[in-house]
């Protein structure tokens, strides 16, 4: 071990031989748990693509209900998100500390503006009897199979709307500790993962946006 | 290699570096966690268990006369939900797993102790709502959850119970996280793949099965919830939804799950057939790679659940076919631990009466399992007693038997002690006749047609069950008696020593228990596994393991 | 308590003895390796028994050609086991041109039968011997499963879906009926009985139980009950498209994609009007959801299926038609 006889850093624990060993052991940790997001979602898009197969029309009419400028807008916001997060964990690994905190709050605020605009539109499907429910109404296609597009919109947007307020969570978290000085040049893995699970989070909506919001725009 | 006891000081070992509850509850150290799943565990088994006693006895009349059928309905679904769930898949990974995997690779801990603890409070918190449900009346569904009975029909503890599984789920996820970046990263000098133990390989294979597995099971009871509690229409035919597609999904992960049950099953079989053989194993990249194999192979077999549910017979061939190559992976380690037996030196202490019981039990679960993927015997003996007999045989048979000689190989280094030789053996010996007279009479109820779940059956069906539930009570005996002894053993048994089997590697370099940090001298590994020859420095012990 | 323990299922239908055939295969197969490695097992075990506590065993390297051998042998048989399997499975598919249809309905806790005649019964099932007989099944709850062990036949009931599946008796006698899958309360008491007849005696016994009219007729007048027949007319301006003759051809849709007819489309038609549109017509059907029980459906599809095979047609539409 070459930094066997260096110092013991604060934060490296007991069981690890070295920082960069911590590191890659954390980093890996992140990239496996993001795997299994990939399943957790994937069983729900699964779930999608069989009945938009099986329904193309209704998805494709109900599909247009959805306020593609709001959409778009957003995905927008959610990328600027990523792009203040990336900033964040450049700082932290430039060890500029100040910088990882702002960048950080920058990336709430971008997360709440993202989760602001979603409730402006759970609002409006609520306002048009688009919530299934007791009040659903829907004219045109099938209602039964409309009704499951809602379903599957409030289940996949909603399930993603959750991991971006656990991510919002640990930002806030992570913020003070960043103002403490805690991340270091050396040393700064909760940013790095914590921008990991930040981009994911972003991937997901990259997905859903052109899944959900834009499937009846190409038959017009 | 030089044993890596310390001989100066002596540093206190893991059970006790600390005292009082705190200490246990708030432990961070892999072994100590390892004690507390088992205890959980072992917990769980009785009450399934208790819940097979009464189906058993339920099944000697064949009237319904000894509980309710909503009674029996409750004890073959809670009877499955517990085994399956809380004791089959958690078993060998979380105690034996953690306890070994760090050891065996030569590390302090795993990657992240704290989540590993994290893992044991989610597990219970599972089991807590589960046994919220039971004690309020419990679940109907079976443990299968099959919609729409499920979702529409059912009106017992649905949500509870499939909360507690998803919650549960999220331990699984946690403990294969851990061991899969564990060995990963955190090997010791030397110690490359193809040095590593099969028991290490194993929890590899298992490790990616629940990490890919398990959220799909999470997204599936999530929307199983959905549709209970607002009929979202996804498995509701009524909606334009589909019930069948609750199915694939389910099945995409219970079918891999079966593997994450038996896999380390197989990994403990390794260890105990080289040490009871002292020999290296025949063919050991041939079984790493298998079980790698049957992880991968063990996600595109799923649809074999649905020969009879009408889906398409070209999907349902291919299932067929693929069902079949997973057989080929698992039939090589058979044949593989039969040849390692090949002028070996035999020893037939306990652990080996469960390995060899094991070899003999999984071959006959095995080739019912090909029996069933067959397609034109499916359609017969599909959801009869053939097939609970045929996956008792690789639960019970496999992951069971894997378990005990586990438990029983590790004893002195998990416990620092021994347990009585005469009466381990005798409930080895037991356990696997009780085992083949309760589940061998079950494949013949199954070919002549009895359907399983049943409550009631037809008269000229009795005598079968009757033997099937004596062999239950003889089973249950052979369960009891190891937890009397080893109870016994861990206060009274007498002190065991390093290496009290003669076995090779890390874990019976270091002292019985273990210190709190494993090593305190990072080994460093220049040999294979199993090196149990003069050449590569193998030293038979001089004398013979002291039972009681 | 009966000591007389049976060990084996009757074999009672044309499938029976195939599926037995390929079962005492895969049993004999099973018992030789099963035999085979518990004796060598034990023979090493025995053999080479440790007898001096510091003894070490040989060591042993990798065989590469063994291994090899090993995997390939198992392999060819369960590919012949598969081949094999699949053979009698797609036959138990493959149902004959010249079967009747039955159609069966499993409901918490019964099995309802419904003979083409239009005889209905529950939980007993008069059938012929020597003449195939095609099952059309669905549930009207949950899934169950429709099993009669001396047939070796087992097929699903899935509401919301007609599956089909069929037989030929070949032994006149009692069969046991059972639910094969869980399905509640009372899952093991949705049995019955099937009852095999010389097929003079069967149509004695359809004769003696005669009912007011056939499936189909009862379709008929379902059909107008309900007022199919204001829209689905046999001229070609009707607002509907023609029923006669459609029965299992493919249907041009709206979207341009071309469905099959079968049962399970006339149903999805009649209760989910909106999802699949032929060309050429308008979305204005409502649902039947809820206003018909599966039996109904099941006349009306029986109607539909008769259309055309007992009524002079007018040529239907070309166009609308697809």
């Amino acid at each position: 071990m070459s930094d066997a006889s260096a110092v013991q850093h604060p934060k490296l624990q007991h069981y690890f031989h070295s920082l960069r060993q911590q590191t890659e052991t954390v980093t890996l940790g992140m990239w496996m748990f993001l795997v299994t997001e990939v399943m957790f979602f994937g069983g729900l898009f699964a779930v999608y693509a069989l009945y938009r197969s099986q329904y193309p029309e209704a998805f494709a009419a109900a599909s247009s209900h959805l306020p593609i400028n709001l959409g778009a807008i957003n995905t927008a916001v959610l990328i600027g998100s990523s792009l203040t997060m990336v900033l964040a964990v450049w700082a932290a690994q430039t060890g500029r500390q100040k910088m990882i905190a702002v960048f950080l709050l920058l990336t709430f605020v971008l997360g709440a503006a993202f989760l602001g605009i979603k409730t402006v539109e759970y609002a409006d499907k609520w306002n048009h009897h688009l919530v299934p429910g007791p009040s659903f109404q829907f004219e045109g296609a099938d209602p039964g199979q409309a009704r499951m597009f809602f379903h599957l919109y409030f289940a996949m947007t909603g399930l993603h709307a959750v991991h971006m307020i656990i991510g919002m969570v640990f930002i806030l978290m992570w913020v003070p500790r960043a103002l403490r000085g805690e991340f270091t040049r050396e040393w700064n893995d909760p940013v790095e993962i914590l921008g990991l699970y930040w981009h994911f989070v972003d991937l997901v909506w990259i997905f859903l946006f052109p899944l959900l919001y834009l499937i009846g725009r190409h038959t017009g | 290699m030089t044993p890596l006891v310390s001989t100066g000081k002596r540093i206190p070992d893991y059970l006790n570096a600390a005292y009082g509850l705190k200490s246990w509850l708030f432990t961070t150290d892999h072994k100590r966690i390892a004690l507390l799943y088992m205890a959980s565990v072992t917990m769980f088994f009785f009450l399934g268990g208790l819940m097979a006693v009464l189906i058993r006895l339920e099944l000697v009349t064949p009237q319904g006369d000894l509980v309710e059928p909503d009674v029996y309905n409750r004890l073959f679904t809670m009877h499955g939900i517990i085994m399956v769930f809380f004791f089959l898949i958690p078993a060998i990974p979380a105690t034996l797993g953690n306890f070994l995997i760090p050891i065996m690779i030569g590390a302090k801990d795993l990657a992240f102790p704290r989540i590993n603890l994290g893992s044991w409070y989610v597990y219970n918190a599972g089991g807590l709502f589960t046994m919220y449900s039971i004690l309020n009346g419990g679940v109907d569904t079976g443990w299968t959850f099959y919609t729409p009975f499920s979702t529409t029909f059912s009106n017992t503890y649905v949500l509870a119970t499939g909360l507690g599984i998803f919650i549960t789920g999220f331990s699984s996820i946690m403990t294969g996280l851990n061991f899969l970046v564990t060995i990963h990263r955190m090997r010791a000098p030397g110690l490359t793949w193809f040095r590593l133990p099969l028991f290490v390989w194993a929890h590899y294979a298992t490790s990616i099965i629940m990490l890919l597995g398990t959220p799909v099971l999470a997204i599936t009871v999530l929307l199983v919830a959905l549709e209970r509690s607002f009929h979202i229409g996804v498995f509701d035919p009524a909606y334009g939804g589909d019930p069948i597609l609750f199915q694939h999904l389910f099945w995409f992960y219970s079918h891999p799950a079966v593997y994450i049950m038996v896999l380390p099953a197989m990994g403990v079989i390794s260890e105990l057939i080289t040490c009871f053989a002292r020999k290296r194993v025949f063919g050991y990249r041939f079984i790493a790679y298998s079980s790698v194999a049957i992880a991968v192979l063990g996600f595109l077999v799923w649809g074999h659940h649905m020969f009879t549910t009408g889906q398409s017979i070209y999907a349902s061939t291919i299932f067929s076919v693929l069902s079949m190559l997973v057989a080929v992976p698992s039939a090589i380690k058979v044949f593989n631990w039969t040849a390692t037996l090949y002028r070996g030196s035999i020893s037939w202490d306990t652990p080996m009466l469960y390995a060899l019981g094991f070899i003999g039990l999984f071959t006959i679960g095995g080739l019912t399992g090909v029996m069933l993927a067959t397609l034109g015997i499916d359609i017969h003996v599909h959801d009869t007693y053939f097939v609970v007999a045929h996956f008792h045989y690789i639960m019970v048979g496999g992951t069971i038997m894997g378990y005990l000689g586990g438990i029983h190989f590790w004893w002195p280094k998990i416990t620092g002690r021994m347990y009585p030789a005469f009466w381990s053996k005798f409930a080895a010996i037991t356990i696997f006749i009780g085992f083949n007279l309760t589940f061998f009479p079950q494949f013949i109820l199954g070919y002549m047609g009895m359907p399983r779940r049943y409550h009631a059956y037809p008269d000229e069906w009795q005598v079968l069950n009757v033997m099937s539930s004596a062999g239950a009570s003889i089973l249950g005996v052979g369960y009891l008696i190891p937890m009397i002894y080893l109870a016994w053993s861990m206060r009274y048994g007498p002190r065991a020593e390093a290496n009290p089997w003669g076995a090779v590697g890390l874990e019976w370099e270091i002292q019985s228990p273990p210190t709190a940090h494993n090593f305190e001298t990072e080994p460093v590994v220049d040999k294979e596994a199993y090196a149990y020859t003069a050449e590569q420095g193998y030293v038979p012990p001089t004398k013979e393991a002291e039972f009681v | 308590m009966n000591f007389d323990i049976p060990l084996f299922p009757e074999s009672a239908s044309s499938l029976a003895s195939q599926v037995d055939n390929i079962y005492f295969f895969a049993l004999g197969v099973s018992v030789v390796f099963s035999v085979l490695i518990a004796g060598t097992i034990f023979f090493f075990a025995s053999r080479y028994k440790r007898r001096r506590v510091d003894e070490m065993g040989t060591p042993e390297q990798t065989n590469m050609m063994l291994e090899l051998t090993w995997s390939v042998i198992p392999l060819l048989i369960m590919l012949f086991m598969f081949a094999w399997g699949t053979k009698v499975y797609l036959e138990s598919y493959r149902v004959p041109r010249d079967a009747d249809q039955y159609y069966v309905v499993g409901k918490r806790w019964m099995w309802k039968f419904q003979h083409p005649e239009g005889n209905r019964e529950i939980n007993t099932f008069h059938v012929p011997k020597g003449r195939p007989i095609e099952l059309i099944i669905t549930s009207e709850d949950v899934i169950h499963s429709l099993f009669i062990p001396a047939f070796r036949m087992k097929r699903d009931a899935v509401p919301g879906r007609y599956n089909t599946a069929w037989f030929e008796a070949t032994k006149t006698g009692t069969y046991d009926i059972f639910c094969a899958e869980y399905c509640g309360t009372e899952h093991s008491l949705m049995v019955g009985k099937v009852i095999v007849m010389e097929p003079y005696e069967y149509d004695d016994w359809l004769q003696g139980n005669k009912p007011e009219q056939s499936l189909a007729s009862s379709g008929a007048e379902l059909f107008e009950a309900k007022a199919c027949h204001t829209c689905h007319r046999l001229d070609s301006n009707a607002r509907a498209p023609i029923l006669a003759n459609i029965a299992g051809k493919p249907r041009l849709l709206q979207n341009g994609k071309t469905v099959d007819a079968t049962d399970t489309y006339l149903r999805e038609s009649i209760m989910n009007p909106k999802a699949k549109i032929v060309a050429g017509y308008q979305p204005i059907m409502p649902t039947f959801q809820g206003q018909l029980t599966e039996e109904q459906l099941l006349e009306l599809i029986s109607y539909i299926k008769n259309l055309g095979a007992d009524q002079a047609q007018t040529p239907a539409d070309p166009a609308a038609e697809g």
